[in-house]
C-alpha cells in the first residue's frame, strides 16, 4: 500500500437487512491524518456505515478496502489495527477501569507488561486516574466514554471509529472529550467519526459527507460545504403570531433565500445586519432577532428540508 | 511447500490459542473479584449435597452392588461417580448457557470483543476453557471427598480427573450452541428440565439395564449416561474398551457444539 493510497475506500457501498437499505451505495475515501465525518439524522445509515468499516458486518453490495485489505476476508488483520469507540459502550461491567483496558489489550495480543504501562499512560490522557481500580457501572456516561476512547487507542491503533461519541453527554463532558479528540487530531491519528451535532462536525472534522436516507447527499469540508450551500450569514425570526406562513410573501427578496421552520423564519443573507434593516423598513415587527453565522445545520436543511436533531 | 505451509499454520493457530487464552483471561479477572465465588462454592455443594442424602442415606438401605465384572462395592461408590459426573454437568453448562447468554445478551460484551481481532470461534473456544478451568474446581474438589469417604483409591481418582474435564468440555460446547439458541430467560425452564432429567436417569441412581428397552436406548443417547459410564468405569476400577467409545462420544459432542456456537456467534453478532 502506497502512502498516497487512502487507508478506507467505498465504492457504491451498500447495506441492506432484509428489506430495508440503510446504506444505499456511497463512495468515499479517508486518507492517513484526516479527521473524516459521516453528517447526518438517526438512521441515516452513518452506523451501518461504522459498522461495515470496523468489519463486524458484512457489505450488501459494492466494495470496501480498509488499509489495503478486504474486509470480509482479513477482517481479524484489519481489526487488529483499528480502535472503535461503538455508540452505546460495550465496557465489561464486572471489571475495573484499569482491567477494562488491560483485559482489552489481550485481545490484541499485547503483552501484559505492556498492557499495563499503555493502560496507566491512556488513564491519565483521559483524565480517570484517580477512579482506575473502580469497576465501571458507578461511573457517570463522560467517563464511560472516555473509557470507551482509552479502550479504542489500547493497540495504538492506524484508523480510530467514533459512532457518536458525544451523543448523550452534558456539555461539560462533551468539551473534554472532544479536547481529547483533538488532541488525537493534531498527533496525526486517522479519525472517522459520525454525529448528528454539526458543532461537533465543525470543529473536529476537517473533511465530512452529508448522509441522508442511506445516501450521501454533500461532501466537502465544514467550510467549503457552508460555502457551497449557504450564505455567510443567517438571520433567524420569530414573530408573535402563530402562523408564520404569512411572513413568506412580506419577507420576500429579502436575502438569497428564505427557509420557513415551525418556530421561526430563517433568512439566508451574505449581509445579516442589512437584511435586518430590511425587514425594519418593511414595517414588520419581530419578537426577536438573531443574526448568526452560518452553520452546518443550515447546509443540511437546504439539502433535505428537514432539521438535523429533532 | 511443507516446510512453508507448516509453520503458518502452527503460527495461526497459535494466534488463535493466545485469543481464546485472553478471552478466558477475562473471566478469570473478573472472578477475582467477589461475589463469584460464592456462585463457584454453591456449583460444588449440589452434588455433594446429594451424594450425602442418597449415597448414603439410600446407601445405608442397599446392602451391596454388584458391577458388572461381578465385584460388589457399596451403593455410595455407585452413586459418587454419577455425582461427579453430574457436577461436571452442571458447572459446564451453568458457565455456558446462562453465563454466556447473559453476556452476549445484556451484557453485550462480546459487541466488544468482536471489534478486536478476536473471532466468534476464538470466543466460544475461550468461554469453554474458563468452563473448564471452572469445572476442574468443582471436580478435583469432589474427587477429594470421594477418596476421603473411601469411595475410590487416590489412584483411581487421578485416572478420573482427565475424564472429568472430557465431560466438561462436551457439555460446555453443547451449552454454548445452546446459548446462541435462547431467546429470552425463560427458555433455560426447558434447559433445566432436561437438565435434570438427564440427572435422574442416566444410570445415576439405578444401573440402566433395570429400565425398559426403549427407555434405555434414550438415555444411552444423552451425553450424561456417557460421563457417567466413562467416570463410574474409572472410580470403580473396571476398565474395559466400552470406556474409549463414551469419550469419542463425548468428544464429538463437545466438537459439534463448539463449531456450531462459533458459526452462530458469528450470525448473531456481525449483522
Amino acid at each position: 500500500m502506497s502512502a498516497a493510497e487512502p487507508l478506507i475506500t467505498a465504492r457504491d457501498l451498500v447495506k441492506r437487512f432484509g428489506d430495508f437499505t440503510a446504506v444505499a451505495g456511497i463512495d468515499v475515501d479517508v486518507h492517513a491524518g484526516e479527521a473524516f465525518g459521516f453528517l447526518g439524522p438517526n438512521g441515516a445509515g452513518k452506523s451501518s456505515t461504522m459498522r461495515m468499516i470496523g468489519c463486524v458486518s458484512a457489505p450488501s453490495g459494492g466494495t470496501l478496502r480498509i488499509l489495503g485489505m478486504d474486509p470480509v476476508r482479513d477482517g481479524s488483520a484489519i481489526r487488529a489495527r483499528l480502535g472503535v469507540c461503538p455508540q452505546q459502550d460495550s465496557l465489561d461491567p464486572e471489571l475495573t477501569v484499569r482491567e477494562n483496558l488491560t483485559v482489552y489489550a489481550r485481545y490484541f495480543g499485547i503483552s501484559r507488561k505492556v498492557a499495563r504501562q499503555r493502560a496507566d499512560e491512556l488513564i491519565e490522557f483521559v483524565q480517570l486516574t484517580e477512579r482506575a481500580g473502580d469497576t465501571v457501572e458507578p461511573l457517570s456516561g463522560g467517563m464511560k466514554r472516555r473509557l470507551t476512547i482509552a479502550r479504542a487507542l489500547v493497540n495504538d491503533p492506524a484508523i480510530v471509529l467514533l459512532d457518536e461519541p458525544t451523543t448523550g453527554l452534558d456539555p461539560q463532558a462533551r468539551h473534554l472529550v472532544w479536547e481529547r479528540l483533538f488532541q488525537l487530531k493534531q498527533r496525526g491519528v486517522t479519525l472517522v467519526l459520525t454525529t448528528h451535532y454539526m458543532d461537533e462536525a465543525e470543529q473536529l472534522c476537517d473533511r465530512l459527507v452529508v448522509m441522508d436516507g442511506g445516501k450521501i447527499v454533500a461532501e466537502g469540508s465544514p467550510r467549503q460545504l457552508i460555502d457551497r450551500y449557504s450564505t455567510r450569514e443567517v438571520v433567524e425570526l420569530r414573530f408573535s403570531e402563530a402562523t408564520l406562513d404569512s411572513y413568506v410573501g412580506k419577507l420576500e427578496s429579502i436575502g438569497e433565500r428564505l427557509e420557513l421552520l415551525p418556530d421561526r423564519i430563517l433568512l439566508y443573507a451574505d449581509d445579516g445586519d442589512a437584511a435586518v434593516a430590511a425587514v425594519g423598513n418593511r414595517d414588520l415587527r419581530p419578537s426577536s432577532v438573531l443574526v448568526r453565522r452560518s452553520t452546518l445545520e443550515d447546509v443540511f436543511l437546504h439539502l433535505t428540508g428537514r432539521t438535523l436533531v429533532d | 511447500m511443507v516446510t512453508l505451509v507448516l509453520p503458518r499454520l502452527a503460527a495461526r493457530a497459535e494466534r488463535r490459542f493466545q485469543r481464546a487464552a485472553a478471552v478466558a483471561g477475562r473471566n478469570v479477572a473478573a472472578a477475582r473479584h467477589v461475589g463469584y465465588w460464592w456462585v463457584l462454592v454453591s456449583g460444588f455443594f449440589e452434588p455433594v449435597l446429594y451424594l450425602l442424602s442418597i449415597g448414603l442415606g439410600v446407601g445405608a438401605l442397599i446392602k451391596g452392588f454388584t458391577l458388572p465384572d461381578g465385584r460388589t462395592v457399596s451403593y455410595a461408590a455407585f452413586v459418587a461417580p454419577a455425582m461427579l459426573a453430574a457436577s461436571a454437568m452442571n458447572g459446564a453448562l451453568a458457565e455456558t448457557t446462562m453465563n454466556m447468554f447473559g453476556k452476549m445478551k445484556y451484557m453485550r460484551l462480546y459487541d466488544g470483543v468482536l471489534a478486536t481481532p478476536v473471532q466468534p470461534f476464538e470466543v466460544a473456544l475461550g468461554e469453554l476453557m474458563w468452563a473448564l478451568v471452572r469445572g476442574s474446581i468443582y471436580s478435583v474438589a469432589f474427587l477429594g471427598i470421594m477418596v476421603g469417604m473411601g469411595l475410590t483409591s487416590t489412584g483411581w481418582a487421578i485416572a478420573a480427573f482427565p475424564a472429568t474435564v472430557i465431560v466438561g468440555f462436551a457439555f460446555g460446547g453443547m451449552g454454548m450452541a445452546i446459548a446462541t439458541y435462547v431467546r429470552s430467560w425463560q427458555d433455560f425452564d426447558y434447559i433445566m428440565v432436561v437438565q435434570f432429567a438427564m440427572f435422574l436417569f442416566s444410570g445415576t441412581f439405578a444401573p440402566v439395564d433395570s429400565y425398559a428397552w426403549f427407555m434405555r436406548i434414550v438415555v444411552e443417547v444423552t451425553p450424561l449416561y456417557h460421563g457417567v459410564q466413562l467416570l463410574r468405569g474409572l472410580a470403580t476400577g473396571a476398565l474395559g474398551w466400552g470406556l474409549l467409545g463414551h469419550v469419542a462420544y463425548l468428544i464429538a459432542l463437545a466438537s459439534v457444539g463448539l463449531v456450531i456456537a462459533g458459526r452462530r456467534m458469528g450470525v448473531l453478532l456481525y449483522k
